[in-house]
């Protein structure tokens, strides 16, 4: 199986460890992957904005550099969302449907398949998760809160073999973190706001940790509780499962 | 002018403890309807039907409108069809006038609120009062509604207690819940007692019998059509389910949907006119008929109008309903303005983080932020956005578009971020950092890492 690993742009600008402990993870799982080079964006920021028509000269580019792999796994749950639903603006050539079916989270991908294989990590701290609205509803990467199912394992489910790690559950399971790309500049003021009702749940139980597995919604809480010197810390899941949180 | 949602809500949150108590207030409704929700083990199924009940409905909603009409004939209702708001207001002014109606009780319709029923008679000189205490409130102290189940939700019982003490001369100070709604109650009662006429909405309306269904908590609906000769009921045309075998699956999630109660506390049937009365339906379009074409769009004609989307909405409840400008506020709403409006209400689509919660509590699952999301292409491709957005988005889809430029402008930006002073991005033009310290700049980018690392 030809598998190739999908960066995101803000991923691949602002945090590129969490790259680099996708690469080391796999390799520690001995999964052969590439990395295209190239790669820029799912076009997400555009379509989300109303502008799915500038969008496509990036969903072509995207298609080409994903069309010969047998599976995508992509650093991001809202941006594997993306190029699954709203792909359907360009024509569906088999490349392109490939792409579309193929695509999966990286954090899925691993929980689906490898979960057995990872650790065990030690981690001894109080933490809570916040799985990305995309992942959580898009996705069903979890059950989320609205819905009378049976509960599917999502985030946690990750947290298979790592021990010592408190698992503390916020008050209002999985409300929004207010990121929403263009929404955290366009609503700056009601962005803001969740973000902090967020925060302050997590710290009002003390949380050291803040685990997600969607950075974008981590970059827009982290810029927060860095202006306002709040003592949480931030984390993508696999920083966590692969050991390099600093 | 029509105030922007963005401008509207900054200045809700200027007030934060009133924003997190209104936050608060709504939670607590979601909650109990989560409570209420997993009561019933088949909930999903119930949503399934309902929906699929609906989608049946509206696809072949010309059929069941006349169905529904010579049923309603037979039994003795009159029946009259608007094509939008000024007809509809046209046609209950009449019916009004030629019984020489001076005043009306009327219970909740988010309907005649669309209409603007209320100031159209009160400009012919008819008396309008609003018997749903929460209707009631918003209508003494003239203000919209800012939720369509809990229209005065946004207010505090210090301020209700207020405003009675101002108009009825209630105590002042008397802030305890039971001696306002007394209150409410004994002023209600004469109004009920000498109405000529009451209209009340309609929560559906089942084609087989020709009668209407009205869900209320308080009986006011009742009280009003059973004491006042003359009964008019206003229904948009998409109220309709085909029996009355049907109704269940939606009686049992509307309640629970809206409130977190079982059922509510009043459900009306309405089938024909009381001995010596006098009972008329009002059919409206508005149009609904042309929604009903837009592909992408139709199925939000399912809306059976429970509320629980807004309850959920993380920003519906910290801006508040008013922020909206619309009939109806919150993800419902935002899909619904830029139907009749889309140039005016073009900014409600973005009002939205596309989480999803809506969809998911959504007792008839519409896609709704999915038509959110829709509507926001329909918006861009149109002319009603700013140029300036236009322009960067064409630079964004510059870079993004072309790897040379985007690993140019990457490092540029990485750099710029490292060199120049902070104060320049984190300065009020740059609007992420206002309230956010700026991304902290790596020394190489992940694609750097990497192919160094593979060499
Ligand atoms: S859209 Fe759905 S959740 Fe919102 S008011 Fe209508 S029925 Fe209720």
């Amino acid at each position: 199986m030809k598998i190739a690993l999908s960066i995101p742009c803000f991923i691949d600008q602002f945090y590129p460890q969490v790259g680099v402990a996708a690469v080391e993870l796999l390799e520690k799982l001995n999964i052969d992957f590439e990395v295209p080079k190239n790669q820029t964006c799912c076009g997400q920021p555009m379509a989300n904005s109303g502008y799915e028509n500038e969008a496509i000269k990036t969903y072509h580019h995207f298609v080409n550099l994903f069309k010969d792999y047998d599976k995508t796994v992509m650093i991001s749950g809202s941006c594997t969302h993306h190029v699954q639903h709203n792909y359907t603006h360009i024509e569906q050539t088999n490349e392109v449907k490939n792409v579309r079916n193929n695509i999966e989270d990286i954090s899925q991908f691993l929980l689906n398949h490898y979960i057995d294989e990872i650790g065990p990590v030690h981690f001894p701290h109080r933490i809570a998760l916040h799985t990305g609205c995309h992942s959580l509803r898009g996705q069903r990467f979890g059950t989320s809160s609205e819905l009378v199912t049976e509960k599917k394992t999502g985030l946690e489910g990750m947290l298979k073999h790592v021990t010592g790690v408190e698992l503390v559950p916020l008050s209002r399971p999985n409300e929004c973190c207010g990121f929403g790309g263009t929404f955290s500049v366009v609503h700056e003021a009601i962005s803001i706001k969740m973000g902090r009702d967020k925060l302050n749940d997590v710290q009002d139980k003390e949380i050291e940790y803040l685990i997600s597995n969607d950075m974008s919604c981590l970059m827009h809480l982290e810029g927060i509780i860095k202006k306002e010197h709040r003592n949480i810390k931030v984390a993508h899941i696999l920083e966590l499962l692969n050991g390099s949180i600093k | 002018m029509r105030g922007s949602i963005k401008d509207n809500s900054e200045v809700f949150l200027k007030n934060e403890e009133r924003t997190n108590w209104h936050d608060k207030a709504l939670w607590f409704v979601r909650e109990k309807r989560d409570l209420a929700a997993k009561s019933i083990p088949e909930w999903e199924q119930l949503r399934e039907k309902a929906s699929a009940v609906k989608m049946h409905t509206l696809s072949n909603l010309d059929q069941y409108l006349i169905e529904f009409e010579e049923n309603a004939l037979k039994n003795g209702v009159k029946v009259h069809w608007a094509k939008d708001g000024e007809e509809h207001n046209r046609i209950i002014e009449e019916i009004l006038q030629s019984h020489q109606v001076k005043k009306v009780v009327k219970s909740k319709s988010m309907l005649t609120e669309e209409c603007h029923l209320n100031p159209h008679l009160e400009s012919k000189g008819i008396e309008v009062i609003d018997t749903d205490l929460g209707e009631r409130i918003i209508q003494l102290k003239k203000e919209p509604p800012s939720h369509i189940v809990m229209p005065a939700i946004h207010l505090k019982k210090e301020e209700v207690s207020e405003l009675f003490h101002e108009k009825w001369n209630t105590e002042k100070g008397n802030n305890d819940p039971v001696y306002l709604t007394y209150q409410a109650r004994l002023s209600l009662r004469k109004d009920f007692l000498t109405a000529d006429a009451a209209i009340t909405g309609v929560n559906f309306a089942v084609a087989e019998t020709g009668e209407v269904v009205v869900c209320t908590n308080e009986g006011n609906a009742d009280v009003g059509t059973h004491i006042a000769p003359l009964q008019i009921h206003s229904m948009g045309i998409e109220k309709l389910i085909p029996q009355r075998e049907h109704l269940g699956i939606f009686t049992r999630m509307l309640a629970r949907s809206a409130t977190g109660q079982p059922v509510t506390v009043y459900t009306s049937h309405f089938r024909k006119p009381k001995k010596e009365g006098e009972m008329h339906i009002v059919l409206v379009d508005n149009k609904r008929s042309e929604r009903l074409s837009k592909e992408k769009y139709w199925t939000s004609l399912k809306c059976i109008r429970c509320g629980a989307c807004m309850n959920t909405c993380p920003i519906y409840r910290r801006s508040g309903g008013h922020s909206y400008e619309a009939t109806i506020p919150g993800p419902i709403g935002s899909i619904l303005a830029p139907n009749l409006d889309t140039e005016k209400y073009s900014d409600l689509p973005f009002a939205s983080t596309l989480c999803g919660s809506c969809s998911d509590v959504c007792p008839v699952k519409i896609n709704i932020h999915e038509q959110l999301f829709f509507w926001r292409q329909d918006i861009g491709r149109s002319n009603v956005l700013p140029k300036s957005k236009k322009i960067s988005m064409k630079i964004m889809a510059g870079v993004l578009g072309n790897p040379a430029v985007y690993k140019m402008f990457g490092k540029m930006m990485r750099i710029s971020l490292k060199l120049l002073p902070s104060s320049i991005f984190e300065n009020k033009l740059n609007t992420w950092a206002k309230n956010r310290k700026m991304m902290e700049a790596p020394k190489e980018s992940f694609q750097e890492w990497y192919q160094k690392r593979k060499k």
